[in-house]
């Protein structure tokens, strides 16, 4: 009695120490401990803002305008006389969100269809990866810009557009790596069974193809935040009264010369995400022993 | 060789129909039209009658593309809404202010990174290395914007040698752009240098590795000349292709440099397009941008075929 519960309890062990030693391998990158570290600060602080912030973020003072950072405001106040330790503190939420939501759109499509390109094979899945490579020869900023100008500048509408387009490059990624896999013995076992396609892409491939389907979302989620936050400085990102900080650098850039406090807390809050996501995707990649480092983009 | 090349067009002339057919059927599929999205969504009435007669739009959608699909192809881009003006008027001065941006980013960049990228290889885990490495991610990972005020606050507010923004006319001789183009032309060159980069270290870092090096290094070649005549030109066929889809992405990245430091090219007015809602101009200029970009894919893939004769016999 006792062995056969044993024997059904390897498979379900097995996943859970690679993952431990995926860990300790991460644990190893001091680069990627950092870049850990510095992500899981952001997302908590974004998290917590609303109650940690000292100040009320969107309260105007018309008379404490473009302070320098004192004992009261710790990093100032902008131009309409606002706190912008609160307002940095703020001003991730939004992008966090939308681009969270964004990658895990891109990666949920992307991952599907690739797999499912990768498994049918043929002529299908040569006509497709056709469109696939000229999609991706389509600069995605234009497309972007050309859809928000027609939808407007809805969060959902930032969501979809930033999935799909951020999805076709996952495609192509998760294309590859279920290549590897599809003429193993175990998806021939599964076909002669007479498993069904979604069942086989889901149940075989899926496991197989999560290493690289998570190192992608992290690499995509980054270049998703790099996406939003220039839409946002361009004006087509987040509606005003919300802070953000691709916003708040383009606010106050006229100011820079005066107060150049109000653009360097958000633009080091901004890129500090950004960094420490690349870095923890770039730690992740090695520790899983994926070599992102020839990957193009 | 030239059922290769023939390979390469078609393909290039399968993206550029998709682009245009996507560019066309975006405006079609979401919700309004040209008219709408200029007038207001809710505009209504005679100007809005007015407006849809002018640009044809009671006509079918597929009729509206076909004579769309000539114009271009005849050369003629369509007429902006809100300047009323021929887009390609329009469009002309500000794609040379572009290209020279671009070309000036290129010139200083390419070589740079190339160099960059043979000593990192070269002292590779040594401090330059981690340095130059270290530098690129910064150099990629930051938002351009943010580049761009970090160099303006440095080199325009604290040291005062370039203006932080440009007050030139679109249309005036390339002479006068110039003190107003070096910051823009170093923020592109800056990130477009660490994606090169990082592909020379690492193509690099393989050719170093190989047999015919170490021959080379055997037979007692000086050091220098392996790695310049020998290492390096294996080294740059794997970076083409980066060279290009860089290209690709400088496209996106100077429509935000443009607008930063508000040089007059072509990304400054597809910005003020959008702003405006002015759709046909829109189109235009993204169809324009995702040619060039087509046109340096279709020039990597060819000029990768002619320095590699190993492309040329796996088929």
């Amino acid at each position: 009695m006792t062995a056969i519960t044993m024997d059904m309890n390897t498979p379900v062990t097995k996943p859970a120490s690679r993952w431990r030693q995926v860990w300790s391998n991460l644990r190893r990158s001091p680069s990627g401990m950092i870049g850990l570290s510095v992500l899981i600060f952001h997302l908590l602080l974004a998290l917590l803002a609303p109650w940690l912030a000292p100040h009320d973020w969107t309260l105007q003072n018309g008379y404490q305008i473009l302070q320098a950072p004192s004992e009261a405001f710790w990093f100032g106040t902008d131009h309409m006389g606002r706190d912008l330790l609160s307002r940095t503190m703020m001003g991730g939420r939004e992008a966090i969100t939308v681009t969270m939501l964004g990658t895990l759109l891109a990666v949920s499509w992307g991952g599907l269809v690739g797999m499912t390109l990768g498994f049918v094979g043929g002529r299908t899945d040569a006509w497709l990866m056709r469109v696939i490579d000229a999609l991706l020869a389509i600069p995605w900023l234009l497309f972007l810009l050309l859809v928000i100008a027609l939808v407007g500048q809805q969060t959902w509408t930032l969501v979809l557009t930033l999935g799909f387009f951020f999805g076709i490059a996952v495609v192509r990624v998760v294309r590859g790596a279920t290549l590897e896999y599809v003429p193993r013995d175990f998806v021939l076992a599964a076909r002669t069974r007479g498993e069904s396609r979604l069942t086989i892409v889901v149940r075989e491939l899926l496991p197989n193809v999560l290493d690289a389907l998570l190192v992608e979302a992290a690499m995509r989620w980054a270049w998703m935040l790099l996406a939003f936050s220039s839409l946002s400085f361009l004006g087509f990102g987040v509606v005003p009264p919300t802070p953000d900080w691709g916003l708040m650098i383009a606010d106050s850039r006229g100011m820079i010369s005066i107060a150049p406090w109000a653009v360097i807390f958000p633009a080091l809050a901004l890129s500090t995400l950004i960094i420490s996501i690349n870095l923890t995707a770039d730690a992740l990649a090695k520790a899983i022993g994926l070599d992102r480092a020839k990957a193009p983009v | 060789m030239l059922k290769l090349i023939l390979q390469r067009l078609a393909m290039a002339l399968f993206t550029l129909l998709t682009v245009c057919v996507l560019v066309f059927s975006i405006t079609e599929a979401l919700p309004g039209d040209v008219c709408t999205a200029y007038l207001g969504r809710d505009a209504q009435g005679a100007r809005l009658e007015n407006c849809r007669q002018a640009r044809n739009l009671d006509q079918p959608a597929l009729q509206r593309f076909a004579d769309w699909g000539t114009g271009v192809l005849q050369g003629s881009l369509g007429t902006s809404l809100k300047r009323d003006k021929p887009i390609n008027d329009l469009v002309a001065t500000r794609m040379r202010n572009t290209a020279v941006l671009a070309l000036g980013a290129a010139v200083i960049g390419i070589p740079l990174a190339i160099f960059l990228g043979v000593i990192a290889a070269l002292r590779r885990d040594r401090p330059a290395d981690v340095l130059i490495s270290g530098g690129s991610i910064f150099a990629m990972t930051i938002p351009e914007f943010v580049t761009a005020t970090v160099l303006v606050l440095i080199f325009s507010i604290q040291l005062q040698w370039f203006p932080a923004v440009t007050t030139v006319r679109h249309n005036a001789p390339v002479s006068e752009l110039l003190p107003n183009i070096v910051l823009p032309m170093i923020t592109l060159a800056l990130v477009m240098m660490a994606h090169i980069l990082r592909m020379v270290r690492s193509a690099m870092i393989d050719v170093m590795a190989s047999d015919f090096v170490q021959m080379a290094r055997l037979k007692g070649v000086p050091f220098w000349r392996i790695v310049c005549l020998h290492a390096l030109p294996s080294a740059m066929l794997p970076t083409i292709n980066i060279i290009a889809l860089t290209v690709a992405w400088l496209l996106g990245g100077a429509v935000i440099i443009e607008q930063v430091f508000n040089y007059p090219g072509i990304g400054t007015l597809m910005i003020r397009a959008i702003y405006d809602r002015d759709l046909p101009l829109v189109q235009a200029i993204a169809l324009i941008l995702a040619t060039v970009y087509v046109l340096c894919n279709l020039l990597a893939d060819l000029s990768s075929l002619a320095l590699n004769p190993r492309l040329r016999t796996t088929r």
